[in-house]
């Protein structure tokens, strides 16, 4: 397979999981903008969004007022905005051109009909309920894409690269979710958390689709603590950082069998296993929840500089 | 009276509709077609045609239109009613085809080596020398099976049920070979029942055969299952699709020029596990892109040193470089010359007759009827720099005999050929429509034609250029077994 292949196929992934991300950022963000009580509670909520995706410098620069109509403008359609949805739809499609024989028609089908689909809606039609949809619309968009992947790919190195690139990000992404609202995750002495910790605890696990779930797992009232747990540590949890890391390491043992040898990627990724495995709760709070995840986030980002180096992208 | 009666409509009296006699009785082959149409009520077509267009928009299948402003990508219009041909009238087509396709490779051969027929004064030495299609780097070069271009597709136009012409041969880089195997599947998808009911010969087997001819033209010493590349300009090019579609049929790799590169005088593509060496590269980029250390110095898409792995024998290039010099529009008027020259035999396809500007007498003669020709420049393709006599203003006409005056050996200029029309599908119903023919050739261990082609439909009423990027569509096309 070439390098480049391999390189479009991991970043294929990485914007297709980004697109996901970003609208259950914006769903989350605009709901707690409807429901904020205090004035200027709903900019600050969307302000914090913004900051988790690390688009609020480039937002800043262009928009004074961070309102709903402004933060979902640039979240899903602004050009100059690289993680709008608009952004990552079209760069998928763009690196999907460059590869098409190594995707098959399903993939590059689900991809295709939703650029299409994306450039037929018109951005001023999209508040409300109108906006709700449409993100839920991106969300099957992601995962028509990875149901088309996971039941039409050949099990190959060109899976292995898609799938490292769909999991690095998925761990980036819930890193960053965690780290922007860290502090209400931070044990403190009133154990009952308040009506607006509530609030934010719901914002985080809805962002990571897991406020459902989390009843599942816990059996509890919502808890910083097992929140924070829920997210990192729980091998069950389809978007926790332990189970992203997981996924990323059997795709790299896969990769070894079929390339018969270990690249930088599976030591890159062991740094990032050693963060998890085996760790708790109470010693990452001792550690310091955000230069925990500070750290995690540095760490993963290695994985992706390692295998380019590995496996010739250029 | 058939179908144009009931869907309101008669042929033109001035072209041969290759389904309607004058007379109105309909034409042998396509009697099973009349029948299937008369059998569709009016809006199954619209539905057709509606479907068609949403199988093409979503499988992606699209060109660009350079200097166009609505996105770089446009749906090529595709027609629901088939073209169909004769296994007799496929028959006789498809020997001038070969016969021009050996002697267009003998005569590049020859062009590259001792140049015989320059020297028999049977081409004009200073058209060939001083042609910019001329590449005095093939020189001497010998390319594996002495084969120059390998891959061909040779445009063709009927004017009458036994009269064909060649319009113009493109022994360079034919593109559209997608649109042919991907119109049938189209059809096959649309009108399966139509399929029933008669015997079509097979498309499908051209990606195969495309491979086999590449494996047979694979340098000596290259292993019995040689490395296919395919080698692209990139995804902004207007035939990408085309390119990767092809790719993927072959299951060769689909190389951009950063992806390949030169060692020690052989080709290697940069893969996740390492260097492969490259055996034949089926190449999608212009001559001059190709290699920046031999032609254009900023080339950007070409791999360096590819040239010299080329001249040492190490890797095969389809079609070889300076091809062009063979399909020159100021070449073309000597085909059956050449013909002559190399197989001693008659052409079987004739050339549309053509005016050298550069002959008072005959430019004298386009000058005060330009408005009844067409004007071609030399260079130029895709319908580009074309005048259409009459279709066109006064004002085009100056323009053009002034563009001639100035520059005679710029142009060709042929009369206008009443292009037949085959029935189309439009808003207003079934409506006669001019089409061309490109029969794709692929030249290796053997000679293979695959049976029809694509066809190309002028969709504006009374037009004559059929070109994508003018308003042309294209259609499936039948060669019928018999």
């Amino acid at each position: 397979m070439l390098g480049r292949t391999a390189q479009n196929l991991f970043w294929l992934s990485r914007y297709i999981e980004r697109a996901e991300n970003m609208a259950r950022l914006l769903e989350v963000g605009y709901r707690m903008s409807l429901t904020s009580q205090r004035e200027g509670g709903a900019s600050e909520h969307l302000v914090s969004m913004l900051r988790a995706a690390e688009v609020d410098e480039d937002f800043e620069r262009k928009h004074e007022v961070a309102d709903v109509a402004n933060v979902s403008q640039f979240m899903l359609f602004d050009e100059t905005n690289p993680s709008s949805v608009r952004s990552c739809l079209l760069a998928a499609r763009t690196n999907a051109r460059s590869v098409r024989t190594a995707l098959t028609s399903d993939m590059w089908e689900s991809l295709n009909s939703a650029w299409l689909e994306f450039a037929s809606i018109d951005p001023r039609e999209t508040t409300g309920s109108r906006l709700v949809e449409l993100l839920r619309w991106v969300r099957t968009v992601s995962h028509r894409y990875r149901g088309a992947l996971l039941s039409t790919f050949l099990r190959d190195d060109g899976y292995a690269f898609s799938q490292i690139g769909n999991f690095v990000e998925r761990a980036d992404n819930t890193a960053r979710i965690l780290d922007m609202k860290y502090y209400v995750l931070l044990p403190r002495t009133d154990l009952i958390g308040g009506d607006v910790d509530i609030q934010q605890w719901t914002l985080i696990l809805r962002a990571a689709s897991a406020h459902r779930s989390y009843r599942h797992v816990y059996h509890d009232r919502f808890k910083a603590w097992n929140i924070a747990d829920y997210l990192i540590l729980r091998p069950e949890m389809p978007r926790s950082l332990i189970f992203s890391i997981g996924w990323i390491n059997r795709t790299l043992d896969m990769l070894e069998e079929i390339y018969g040898g270990k690249g930088a990627g599976h030591a890159a990724a062991a740094e990032v296993t050693a963060m998890l495995e085996g760790n708790s709760m109470d010693r990452i709070f001792a550690y310091g929840l955000h230069d925990f995840l500070t750290e995690f986030i540095s760490k993963n980002n290695q994985i992706t500089e390692a295998i380019a180096e590995s496996y010739n992208f250029y | 009276m058939p179908y144009y009666v009931a869907l309101e409509f008669m042929p033109g009296p001035s072209a041969f509709d290759e389904m309607t006699n004058a007379d109105g009785s309909v034409r042998e082959p396509y009697r099973v077609l009349e029948q299937w149409l008369k059998e569709q009520k009016p809006q199954a077509l619209g539905l057709m045609a509606a479907d068609a267009e949403g199988i093409f928009r979503r499988l992606g299948i699209t060109f660009a239109v350079y200097g166009s402003n609505e996105g770089t990508e446009k749906l090529i219009p595709f027609d629901i009613i088939p073209r169909i041909i004769s296994a007799i009238e496929w028959r006789k087509l498809s020997k001038g085809i070969e016969q021009r396709v050996r002697a267009l490779n003998a005569f590049l051969h020859d062009i590259y080596h001792r140049q015989e027929i320059l020297k028999a004064g049977r081409v004009p030495e200073k058209l060939i020398l001083n042609n910019s299609a001329f590449c005095p780097e093939m020189m001497g070069l010998d390319p594996a099976r002495g084969i120059y271009s390998h891959i061909i597709g040779v445009d063709l136009v009927r004017v009458s049920p036994d009269e064909w012409y060649v319009l113009e041969d493109n022994l360079r880089t034919p593109s559209g070979v997608s649109y042919m195997l991907e119109d049938r599947e189209a059809m096959l998808q649309l009108a399966p029942d139509l399929f029933q009911r008669t015997k079509v010969a097979p498309v499908e087997t051209y990606p195969e055969n495309l491979r086999r001819t590449l494996e047979s033209v694979a340098p000596r010493g290259a292993s019995g299952s040689p490395t296919l590349a395919v080698l692209t300009p990139g995804i902004y090019n207007s035939a990408y699709f085309e390119h990767s579609f092809l790719a993927d049929q072959m299951g060769a790799e689909l190389c951009e020029g950063q992806d390949l590169f030169v060692e020690n005088g052989k080709v290697y593509m940069r893969t996740t596990t390492g260097p492969r060496r490259v055996d034949v590269i089926y190449r999608r980029i212009d001559d001059d892109y190709l290699d920046p250390l031999t032609f254009k110095p900023d080339s950007m898409l070409g791999v360096p040193g590819l040239f010299d792995a080329y001249r040492a024998g190490n890797v095969t290039l389809v079609n070889a470089p300076g091809t062009g010099i063979a399909d020159d529009k100021a070449v073309y008027t000597y085909v059956p010359e050449i013909i002559e020259f190399y197989l001693g035999e008659k052409a079987l396809l004739s050339n549309v007759p053509t005016y050298n500007c550069t002959k008072p007498d005959e430019r004298a003669y386009v000058l005060e009827h330009i408005a009844e020709l067409v004007v071609k420049e030399v260079h130029g393709s895709g319908g580009y720099g074309m005048l259409v006599g009459p279709t066109s203003t006064r004002e085009q006409h100056e323009l053009f005999r002034n563009k001639i005056i100035e520059r005679p050996d710029n142009y060709i200029v042929q009369p206008t050929l009443a292009l037949s029309t085959c029935p189309t599908y439009v808003d207003a119903g079934i409506a006669p429509r001019h089409v061309d023919l490109r029969p794709y050739v692929l030249v290796g261990d053997q000679i293979r034609i695959t049976p029809g082609g694509l066809t190309r439909v002028a969709l504006k009423e009374g037009s004559l250029v059929v070109n994508s990027s003018q308003g042309g569509g294209t259609k499936d096309t039948w060669v019928l077994e018999d």
